[in-house]
């Protein structure tokens, strides 16, 4: 049968696909992809000062995506720097500090190499009722905003016109993330979690023709990438959060085939 | 062409009744630059009002003045309580990757009904267009689904910005006939807002023209005739309707537009 740690990985990463897959759509409709490499890497700020300060790793890296989400969508209220400009400052010094804030905790032993590319196979329980119950909450409140935010991210001056809370709704936005990205960072780490976002959701793509859809098919091709992932890694002896960034590639490589083949059988006379 | 009631004098006062949003003596600088001096504005329930002006007149500004998204330096907004604004823009940026059919569309930001989407898709005259993808629309369609989209919020006040710009001439005359048919069946509030006066004028029952003041306001007719609309326009202006004619906005943006008619007086 199944090794522990393993069901403790598939759940692990499950969890995660389950949240990322819907939001993931949302990041890649409003092209805001950089945001959550923004912040993933200052998630290791995070890192840093939770080991610092004594506080459990999941916690501190939570409050520096809080942070991080506070002080990002404060600063796009001026209009002096870009929002790509803004997310290079903080993510790269988030980063920076980080790393720094870490070399004076020599003492620690710190596995840096677990934080950048994933640990999935060492999930505990403890990480696995994070990732469940923070998981839940997230795909409940992301329910609740979903209507309200696809409307702001197709036209957000009409939302805005027609009383929608735009920058409330930005800022929830990217609150989630922030919390996604704490979640998942157990399973493929801080330099792969933008890819479990964006590449199921860009691999469903072609499969959906509502936005709902999508999220689900997004949610259900990361399940597949993980378990595939997980699986090619005991097998074939690789890491694994990377051999699961790589499924969920070749998921999507299959989706745009399958898509491209579709679109070249009855000939259209509509281009694209 | 003209509703009864509609005074070429424009905002006198207004009727006791139906009114949606009255702004007086509205003032707003941005950096320093006055961008809004001393305007006054009404829009009634029933009534298709015109906003136009050349670019930089002020025209957005006033309008999110009058939505209550700006608060104005000085000057008074008034907007009937519980208003509800349905606000068709120029242009959706819907990416290609996100999948979404008109019907969806019209679902958003609430649920709505299927038979009452179909119901108001029809009303606009595009129930073909049900289960189309939003990004293949073309322009003309895509405000027909926008304003089904906003007339199904059962909007007290519909805006809308620079409707004419993405059909072609024919187009706009059939758009312009949806937009009086719609308050017709569903007495709403209209607000054209446009630096393109050929034609927001046509199917107007007021106009305002706006660069940063109020430069003349009235009935279209009246408007075409004012010297003041001549001189921000360029002496081209003189011809309304659905005309497209070429002006060159040889009006100094800085300067006070009011009462120096040096072109044609129309």
């Amino acid at each position: 049968m199944l090794d522990d740690f393993l069901v403790r990985a598939l759940l692990a990463g499950f969890g995660v696909a389950l949240i990322a897959g819907p939001l993931g759509c949302l990041v890649v409709w409003r092209r805001m992809a950089y945001l959550g490499d923004s912040l993933a890497h200052s998630a290791l700020l995070g890192i840093a000062l939770g080991l610092l300060l004594d506080l459990d790793t999941t916690l501190a890296i939570v409050i520096a995506g809080l942070a991080f989400a506070v002080l990002l969508v404060g600063l796009q209220q001026q209009r002096q720097l870009a929002t790509d400009t803004l997310l290079g400052l903080l993510a790269h010094s988030g980063l920076a500090i980080g790393l720094v804030v870490l070399s004076f905790a020599e003492t620690l032993r710190v596995d840096l190499m677990g934080y950048l590319f994933g640990d999935v196979l060492a999930v505990r329980a403890g990480d696995l009722a994070w990732i469940w119950g923070g998981g839940a909450v997230l795909l409940a409140a992301l329910v609740r905003l979903w209507r309200p935010l696809l409307l702001a991210t197709i036209q957000e001056e009409m939302a805005r016109a027609e009383g929608l809370p735009v920058l409330a709704l930005r800022f929830g936005l990217t609150v989630l993330l922030a919390l996604t990205v704490a979640l998942a960072m157990k399973v493929v780490g801080i330099l792969l979690i933008t890819s479990l976002l964006i590449v199921p959701a860009a691999a469903a793509r072609p499969l959906a023709r509502s936005p709902e859809a999508m999220a689900l098919v997004a949610a259900g091709l990361g399940c597949l990438a993980v378990a595939g992932g997980i699986g090619g890694s005991w097998f074939a002896d690789t890491p694994t959060g990377p051999s699961i960034v790589v499924a969920a590639l070749l998921l999507f490589l299959v989706t745009q085939a399958a898509a491209a083949a579709r679109h070249r059988l009855p000939r259209r006379a509509s281009p694209g | 062409m003209t509703e009864g009631g509609v005074t070429e004098g424009g905002v006198t006062g207004g009727g006791v009744t139906g009114i949606l949003a009255r702004a007086e003596g509205i003032a707003v600088s941005f950096a320093g630059r006055r961008v809004l001096q001393d305007v006054d504005f009404l829009l009634r329930r029933g009534e298709i009002v015109s906003l136009i002006g050349p670019n930089g007149a002020g025209k957005s500004t006033l309008v999110k003045v009058l939505l209550g998204l700006l608060r104005p330096e000085r000057g008074r907004v008034e907007r009937a309580p519980g208003l509800k604004v349905g606000y068709v823009p120029q242009r959706l940026s819907v990416d290609p990757t996100l999948p979404l059919t008109v019907a969806g569309f019209l679902s958003l930001p609430d649920r709505r009904p299927e038979a009452q989407r179909r119901q108001a898709l029809a009303e606009v005259g595009v129930p073909q267009l049900w289960g189309a993808q939003v990004h293949e629309l073309s322009g003309g369609e895509l405000q027909r689904v926008m304003l089904a989209r906003a007339i199904l919020r059962g909007s007290d006040l519909l805006v809308l910005d620079e409707p004419a710009s993405s059909v072609d001439v024919a187009g706009q005359a059939e758009l312009f006939e949806l937009i009086a048919r719609v308050r017709d069946r569903r007495h709403c509030g209209i607000l054209l807002v446009s630096h393109d006066l050929h034609v927001v004028m046509a199917g107007a029952d007021r106009v305002v023209c706006l660069n940063r003041h109020v430069c003349c306001t009235g009935s279209p007719e009246a408007v075409g005739l004012d010297p003041a609309f001549a001189e921000l326009f360029g002496s081209s202006a003189r011809v309304l309707g659905l005309y497209h004619h070429h002006h060159d906005h040889r009006h100094d943006l800085a300067g006070e537009a009011e009462g120096q008619a040096t072109g044609t007086e129309g």
